[in-house]
């Protein structure tokens, strides 16, 4: 097992120097660069800029030489604020992004996870219904409308939480609606794909044996289905995390959130290569971390697969 | 009849209401188990030989099924069908313990073999964790299954289909069981593996004092260790005796074909085998009719237009046939 999470572990350097070599030379394929803009720049005053960036070297060069500082963790100088490197505005938003992703994951399943296993109990009673049509709701409104109603809802209306902005003005109130927006698609897919395989548990073979033995219901669902009927919750995570990462950028926005998904956006915006490549890097570590991380749970998880 | 019966089921009917109709999956079923008894249920796939058990587990999936009426009174004392769910509870795999087709699925894939022996013992017989761990090491010595204090610590995958089987059967046995249901055992086992598991279940029934119910397709399987033999069809006894009667002398039409057509070594070549043309009636709403008449070659005009009683012929037997009307 050791050896095989090791193994594992190294083949995450080829697939993040394959993102990182295509990510630079695609976003050279966009039109304009980080200093064009509307005005007209001095041509002298232009050359200037890229030489002092390294910009007026061949492209290998120059991915030469951004792929030996990357290996050193410097993910380089951002091209459009100057005051600070890409390793700060990272290291600063990141954690906000990360928090707000994790609390919503985390509610994401506890409650999916429960209206799944509800509805499997009480299968087409009125909580099915109830819960499933949630569900739906929650998998076809997009953030982009989940957010704004429920600021207007909560915010406006009732008055009890704030409008937007985060811990360190509104204190822990100010997570609440953005936690519950992002998380309410992932709570409608966990809960319906735990909702099938609670279903597909309980009618298996051995589940009747554990009625014959004579066990309680409780017994049986949290001994003997809960185990095998998380697995496809498991590996929807890996995935469901660096959803849930990436689509804070939207509730990022509504929100006033300082989090990583702004810079995302905004770096795509401005051409500034080195934040575009920063975020990505982040964003696809996190990725396959993740289903690294998967992977090896469902090793514990299911004693059938055996890693060599 | 005899008063030393551990299970006396009477008239027992089970129905499942599905789209199309009532199932009436088993309409009237009574049998008799005695200590240390093994009888044999016999029937095609769909007769309500399986539901039949099931039923007396209380494991009938509900909705759709419901058991509609009769009676199965255990030790003499009380009807299980009249229990509720935590004296069921009780009962279950204390009581009657039970065994299923295919030991592929019927273990839990993601739980040791012992979490999954040892709780059945501290349920049922209130042992410590160490003293049932213990009991579940013995059970798999006794059903021989080598090297099993390692073993018990296994997952399911980890074992043969037959040394799962093996499992399940320690698993039934370790609360020493009044009866032992086993819902066709060996039919998902390769028959060199078969013929080790049925001498197994006979072996420990006899040494341990279990009356069994043998669910089985197989009439070899039911020559070869039963006492009494039920015949069901289409959800209802066609037929009840001992074994040597059954074999020997079988009175329906239906457990006459059935012996007809099992292939025998031991008999000379006769040319092609018997079979019984035709297919068992669908069970939704039956008529009036002995339902085996379509496919019964001393079909009466009575058979089609009536549902035929139980006759009790001589010893006790019962055959479900016109042709034995008035007889005694």
């Amino acid at each position: 097992m050791s050896k095989y999470i090791l193994r594992r572990a190294l083949g995450l350097i080829p697939t993040m120097f394959i993102i990182v070599t295509i990510c630079f030379f695609f976003i050279r394929l966009a039109p304009g660069g980080p200093f064009s803009s509307e005005k007209k720049i001095d041509p002298q005053i232009l050359k200037n800029i890229e030489a002092k960036y390294h910009l007026d070297e061949p492209l290998v060069v120059q991915y030469v030489r951004y792929l030996g500082n990357v290996v050193r963790g410097d993910l380089g100088p951002s091209y459009k604020y100057k005051d600070y490197d890409v390793n700060f505005y990272i290291g600063k938003s990141l954690p906000k992004s990360l928090l707000l992703g994790s609390l919503a994951l985390f509610f994401a399943v506890i409650m999916g996870m429960g209206a799944g296993m509800l509805s499997s109990l009480r299968q087409n009673t009125w909580v099915d219904y109830l819960s499933m049509s949630v569900a739906v709701i929650g998998i076809s409104v997009p953030l982009f409308v989940i957010g704004p109603v429920f600021m207007y809802i909560f915010a406006i209306k009732l008055d009890i939480l704030p409008t937007s902005g985060w811990i360190d003005e509104q204190g822990l109130k100010a997570l609440i609606i953005p936690v519950f927006s992002l998380s309410l698609a992932y709570f409608a897919t966990v809960a319906r794909l735990s909702r099938a395989s609670f279903l597909e548990a309980l009618r298996s073979d051995y589940v009747r044996t554990a009625r014959a033995k004579g066990l309680k219901a409780s017994v049986i669902m949290f001994k003997h289905v809960l185990k095998g009927a998380s697995l496809p919750v498991v590996s929807y995570l890996g995935p469901a995390f660096s959803g849930i990462i990436t689509g804070s950028i939207v509730i990022e926005q509504i929100f006033r959130i300082p989090g990583l998904g702004r810079h995302f956006v905004q770096s795509a915006f401005n051409r500034d290569y080195t934040m575009i490549m920063g975020t990505v890097i982040v964003y696809s570590l996190i990725l396959v971390l993740m289903n690294f991380l998967v992977d090896v749970i469902y090793g514990y998880l299911d004693p059938r697969i055996s890693y060599k | 009849m005899n008063n030393d019966a551990i299970l006396k089921v009477d008239g027992l009917k089970t129905y499942f209401n599905t789209d199309d109709g009532i199932v009436k999956a088993v309409d009237g079923v009574s049998f008799e188990l005695r200590k240390g008894e093994t009888l044999g249920i016999v029937g095609e796939s769909g007769s309500g030989k399986s539901v039949t058990n099931l039923s007396l587990m209380k494991l009938i999936p509900s909705p759709p099924g419901k058991i509609m009426e009769g009676t199965a009174i255990l030790d003499g004392k009380i009807d299980i069908l009249k229990m509720n769910e935590a004296q069921m509870r009780e009962l279950r795999g204390n009581k009657i313990a039970m065994i299923f087709q295919d030991p592929m699925t019927s273990l839990n894939p993601f739980l040791r073999i012992s979490t999954q022996m040892i709780e059945t013992v501290i349920l049922h017989k209130k042992m410590s964790k160490k003293d049932a761990l213990k009991k579940a090491i013995e059970m798999l010595d006794l059903v021989g299954i080598p090297n099993p204090e390692k073993r018990v610590f296994d997952y399911p995958h980890q074992f043969s289909g037959g040394m799962r089987q093996r499992v399940m059967i320690a698993m039934a046995l370790s609360c020493d069981p009044e009866i032992l249901i086993a819902d066709e055992p060996t039919s998902a086992l390769d028959v060199t593996i078969q013929a080790q598991i049925l001498e197994l279940i006979q072996a420990l029934s006899k040494r341990l004092g279990t009356a069994v119910i043998m669910i089985t397709h197989d009439l070899g399987v039911v020559a070869g260790m039963c006492d009494y033999v039920v015949v069901m069809y289409a959800g209802r006894l066609v037929e009840r005796g001992t074994n040597d009667e059954i074999f020997d002398d079988p009175k329906h039409p239906y457990t006459q074909g059935l012996i007809k057509s099992v292939p025998r070594l031991d008999k000379p070549d006769v040319g092609r085998l018997f079979s019984i043309e035709g297919q068992p009636p669908n069970v939704i709403d039956l008529p009036e009719c002995c339902p085996f008449h379509p496919r019964c070659n001393k079909a009466m005009d009575k058979c089609r237009t009536t549902t035929p009683a139980v006759t009790i012929l001589e010893n006790n037997r019962e055959v479900r046939c016109f042709l034995y009307e008035g007889e005694k």
